[in-house]
């Protein structure tokens, strides 16, 4: 049983069959990439998955929970934190106040109404933030404003704040997109040290092979919105049915 | 001070200290001097700066805040008048009865129309604040003429029960036996100093509205409220709820509001329909953004800069105007006369209109911005206080 | 059935100039993507077109008569409107009393100009602004312009009447077999309501079966890929906004005789044509034209006696409450898009 497991999962829109027959199992403290061609379904799937889609039918359970039906904010208070393919963060706050707020997330859940004590004043917030911050090599830039970092900047501030939010699932989209080849090394090796000090599950939905191969313990590849093999990255190499349906397309860099 | 750090501490303290000497500062010319005309002194006028000040504060933390732009606040202002006209009516001219019902009412009247309008956002949720406003405004005029009195406007009449007045009480707003009206009159030399009462009542509410105002702005609650304007979607997705912390935005602000009608009640016992107009609400907005949005000190600004143009502005008539431009010659004096005095008196308006799109297309943070820009052009740090200020309180 | 007849035909009139404005604010912010709060102030200055054109064919001189007296005995000054005295005493007063639909021609070329310059001195600089300063700075403007009006012509409403053989009005009663009198309906008002019909069709015509219309219905889908086509939209878009500018001054030049023009008209209208707007579906043309036509009959039912009498106030408030309704139970409006204002 996999921290989350996805059954029968199937959504269309209007005559466009996104997903068909999904079934995926990621299991606890790994690393389950989810490749595939364009228009396989993989951002349906990530989207159902956080609950800004509904599915048809089926059902998708986190540690036994169902998160259908839930909003996002509330799959997320569940332990599933997601970074986007262009990163989201508050561009009009600074760094340590984005920090900060995914904290109080943390501490205080969904609403709390804490209207007259300073936020400065939450000694434990401030001091989590700091360490997150350090963590993530972003201490100098404290009081930058968010928005004019530069894009790598951005999505460690990103991912620091899904972390800081100590989430059981981390779900990533495309972390790597748009970025150079330093930059994109620099990202694999940041989260192979996140899963290295922590318990947590990373799922990846990647386009970069390369990336792929350096991190994920399984691998799912999908193919026109249904699953058509799961299995190691090393058995997914080779696999027949793989290269046909995607490999081909792409030169294999490993 | 007041658990506020350095900074804020400065700000709250100079507002204090501009709130406390303004019969002083806003009457620098002696009276009978020909420049005595740019006095705005006289107390009704002192009692705007500071009450249209609350309803300023009120907005921005809405707007300011989380960007969402409501065309609908002077409802809530004229609903806290009727409140406090009722309660001069039922109970007797105690202001405190009166002010505490008018934020109680503008409360819950806010949570009705947040709790709707809040389900849409952006241009959306503008129209629908705006449409809600103009029913109120509709409905006092019509239907609701037994609680409005419609367009006589609400007033107190010598047989309404008045249950807690008694024989010789008093018969115009007090607090407490103090009345609203009273004034002590200083003359110094050929100064004169008036302190009304009224004045230093809605000062004294003024700033407690303000130093609120920047609690909430340092607090766990405004990061979120910043956070809902920068960026929602991170919001959901950082398990925060984004509507709860709006709608509470959308009530206090209300409530702000509604305290400030309940003071215009408590220093001219009147209310009519024409306070919930949405010139009205625009004239907030513009008072705001004049000010500069989402700053602590901008609202107060931009209340105190409007009010004081108002009135200066629409004082100036003809007769002044040759008087001033007598020094051209004539044929100069004429045509310079003629497009002042489309700005000035009746005028005024079109002045406001210019000044405000003025500071949109070209100071869109307004006159706090502008404060920066002057200070960095000499070189020197900006004091005013910046939108991001993270530092530790001490 | 005769009153609800009544209703519908005394609904179709401010219907009409619902629908004309709320056309033209759909059009803009379809294309350009911009609240144009300034929208009602165009309309107003359409009507004030009407009555400058009708001042100036009054413009007079006096002369004395000295074959009549008056009652003191002196000679009788009369009054000549120059346009008399230049075209004679026929044609000038045949252009006095039809100055209204004259300024149709007159307003024309003004309101073109004035979206010109609107959008490109002004509202040119604001695509990439948030649409909070949008609204801002038109509502600005606005005031800017309404008071620039007051000023010039008064604060007061100016009448201006429709031409002498519209002036009556129209049994449709007796048409349809009812009594004489009970269903009776100015002529202006049909004259405004055929107006509106031709307009309304010409601007669906025009976007329909001309290249340009074809262009500009493209780019109002899909903006970013009508660009990449190479094909310049900015210089459409700005001629869209001219012929918006125009179709509310149109609206409102013909408005004239109906309602006798003051300052703050166009701020009346306007925030019902944004709830107009609302209510059809933001960037919907065809549903701004039927909420149009479809709130002012509302209204005008909402203030038959018979429904007052069941819920006092009705007709205030119908608009809005079907605005509040409609945007919850139909957030997109009645034929909104989807993905249109929705950030």
């Amino acid at each position: 049983m996999g921290i989350l497991e996805v059954k029968n999962v199937n959504k269309r829109f209007g005559g466009l069959k996104a997903l068909s027959e999904v079934n995926l199992s990621i299991a606890e403290n790994s690393v389950h990439a989810i490749i595939g061609p364009n228009g396989a379904g993989k951002s349906t799937l990530l989207n159902v998955l956080v609950g800004k889609l509904i599915p048809d039918t089926g059902s998708v359970l986190f540690d036994g929970q169902s998160v259908l039906g839930r909003t996002p904010y509330e799959i997320n208070q569940m332990g599933i934190s997601r970074v986007f393919q262009t990163p989201e963060i508050f561009g009009d706050l600074s760094v340590m106040e984005n920090m900060m707020i995914a904290c109080f997330a943390k501490r205080d859940g969904a609403f709390t109404m804490q209207a007259i004590g300073s936020m400065m004043k939450e000694r434990d917030i401030v001091e989590k933030a700091e360490q997150m911050l350090d963590s993530m090599n972003l201490a100098d830039k404290r009081g930058m404003h968010s928005a004019s970092m530069s894009r790598g900047d951005k999505r460690r501030l990103e991912i620091a704040m899904c972390l800081a939010q100590e989430p059981r699932l981390l779900l990533l989209d495309e972390p790597t997109a748009g970025m150079a080849r330093a930059d994109t090394n620099n990202t694999i090796d940041l989260l192979k040290k996140i899963k290295q000090d922590r318990d947590i599950t990373i799922a990846i939905i990647e386009h970069d092979m390369h990336v792929v191969f350096s991190l994920a313990e399984r691998i799912t590849v999908l193919a026109q919105g249904t699953p058509l093999v799961e299995d190691t990255p090393e058995n997914i190499k080779g696999h027949p049915k793989v290269r046909e349906a995607y490999l081909g397309e792409t030169q294999v860099a490993a | 001070m007041l658990g506020l750090n350095r900074k804020d501490t400065a700000i709250l303290l100079v507002v204090a200290a501009l709130a406390i000497f303004a019969p002083i500062i806003l009457n620098l010319f002696p009276a009978r001097s020909e420049l005595a005309f740019f006095n705005a002194g006289y107390p009704d006028l002192m009692q705007r700066f500071v009450i249209f000040g609350i309803f300023a504060i009120g907005f921005n933390i809405l707007f300011g805040l989380t960007g969402y732009l409501s065309f609908g606040h002077a409802a809530f202002l004229g609903v806290g008048s009727y409140a406090a006209v009722w309660m001069f009516k039922l109970l007797n001219y105690n202001v405190v009865p009166a002010i505490l019902l008018s934020i109680v009412v503008a409360g819950l009247f806010s949570v009705v129309i947040g709790w709707i309008s809040l389900r849409r956002s952006g241009i959306y949720f503008s129209i629908l604040t705006l449409a809600f406003a103009e029913m109120s405004y509709r409905l006092a005029y019509s239907v609701l003429t037994p609680l409005t009195n419609g367009e006589t406007g609400l007033q107190v009449y010598t047989d309404d029960p008045q249950v807690l007045m008694q024989a010789g009480g008093h018969i115009v707003p007090h607090l407490f036996g103090l009345e609203m009206r009273a004034r002590e009159v200083i003359d110094v030399g050929p100064w004169q100093f008036v302190f009304p009462v009224g004045y230093y009542l809605c000062a004294i509410l003024m700033l407690v509205s303000f130093y609120i105002s920047i609690r909430i702005f340092r607090s766990p609650f405004g990061l979120m409220l910043r956070a809902i304007k920068s960026n929602q979607t991170r919001m959901t997705y950082t398990g925060l709820n984004p509507k709860p912390y709006t709608l509470a935005a959308f009530v206090i602000s209300g409530m702000y509001a509604g305290l400030a009608g309940g003071l215009l009640a408590s220093m001219d016992p009147l209310a009519g329909a024409e306070r919930m107009q949405w010139t009205a609400s625009g004239e907030v907005v513009i008072m705001t953004i004049l000010g500069g949005a989402g700053t602590l000190i901008g609202p107060i600004l931009g209340a105190g800069t409007i009010k004081y143009l108002e009135n200066v502005f629409s004082k100036m008539n003809e007769g002044l105007l040759h008087k001033w431009f007598a020094f051209l010659p004539d044929w100069v004096e004429s045509p310079v006369i003629w497009v002042v005095s489309k700005f000035t008196g009746e005028g005024w308006h079109l002045m406001l209109g210019g000044l405000f799109m003025l500071v949109i297309i070209a100071l869109p943070g307004g006159l706090v911005e502008g404060g920066q820009r002057i200070m960095r052009l000499f070189g020197r740090k900006p004091k005013a206080e910046t939108r991001t200020s993270t530092e530790p309180a001490e | 059935m005769d009153a609800i007849i009544l209703q519908i035909l005394n609904g179709l009139d401010k219907g009409s100039a619902y629908a004309l404005i709320a056309l033209g604010l759909t059009l803009i912010f379809g294309t350009l993507g911009v609240v144009n709060f300034a929208h009602g102030a165009l309309f107003m200055i359409g009507a004030f077109c009407a009555v400058t054109l009708s001042k100036l064919f009054n413009l007079s001189f006096e002369t004395l008569d000295p074959t009549k007296k008056d009652f003191l005995g002196n000679p009788l000054k009369v009054k000549t409107p120059y346009v008399q005295e230049w075209f004679g005493p026929d044609v000038g007063a045949w252009l006095i009393d039809w100055s209204v639909p004259l300024a149709i021609l007159f307003s024309i070329p003004i309101m073109v100009a004035i979206g010109f310059v609107m959008e490109r001195g002004l509202i040119k600089h604001f695509y990439k602004r948030p649409h909070a300063d949008q609204i801002l700075v038109t509502f600005g403007l606005a005031i800017v312009l309404q008071e620039i009006i007051k000023s010039n012509f008064g604060a007061n409403p100016v009448p201006t009447p429709a031409p002498e053989v519209f002036r009556g009005s129209f049994d449709f009663g007796v048409l349809l077999g009812f009594d004489p009198n009970v269903i009776i309906y100015p002529y202006w008002r049909m004259v405004y309501f055929a107006f509106a019909a031709v307009i309304i069709g010409g601007v669906f015509a025009f976007l329909q079966f001309t290249t340009f219309g074809m262009v500009v219905r493209a780019g109002m889908a899909d903006r970013a890929t009508v660009g990449l086509l190479g094909i310049n939209i900015d210089k459409r878009f700005t001629i869209m906004f001219g012929l918006a500018a125009a179709v509310a001054g149109l609206a409102g030049v013909m408005y004239a005789p109906i309602n006798s023009p003051n300052y703050h008209m166009g701020m009346d209208f306007l925030v019902l044509s944004f709830v107009v707007v609302v209510v059809g579906g933001m960037g919907s043309l065809p549903g701004a034209v039927a909420a149009g036509f479809l709130l002012g009959i509302l209204e005008s039912f909402a203030s038959m006696n018979e429904v007052k009498s069941v819920i006092p106030g009705i007709d205030q408030i119908i608009i809005y409450l079907v605005a509040i309704v409609i945007l919850l139970a139909r957030p997109r409006g009645l034929m909104g898009r989807k993905g249109v204002m929705e950030d």
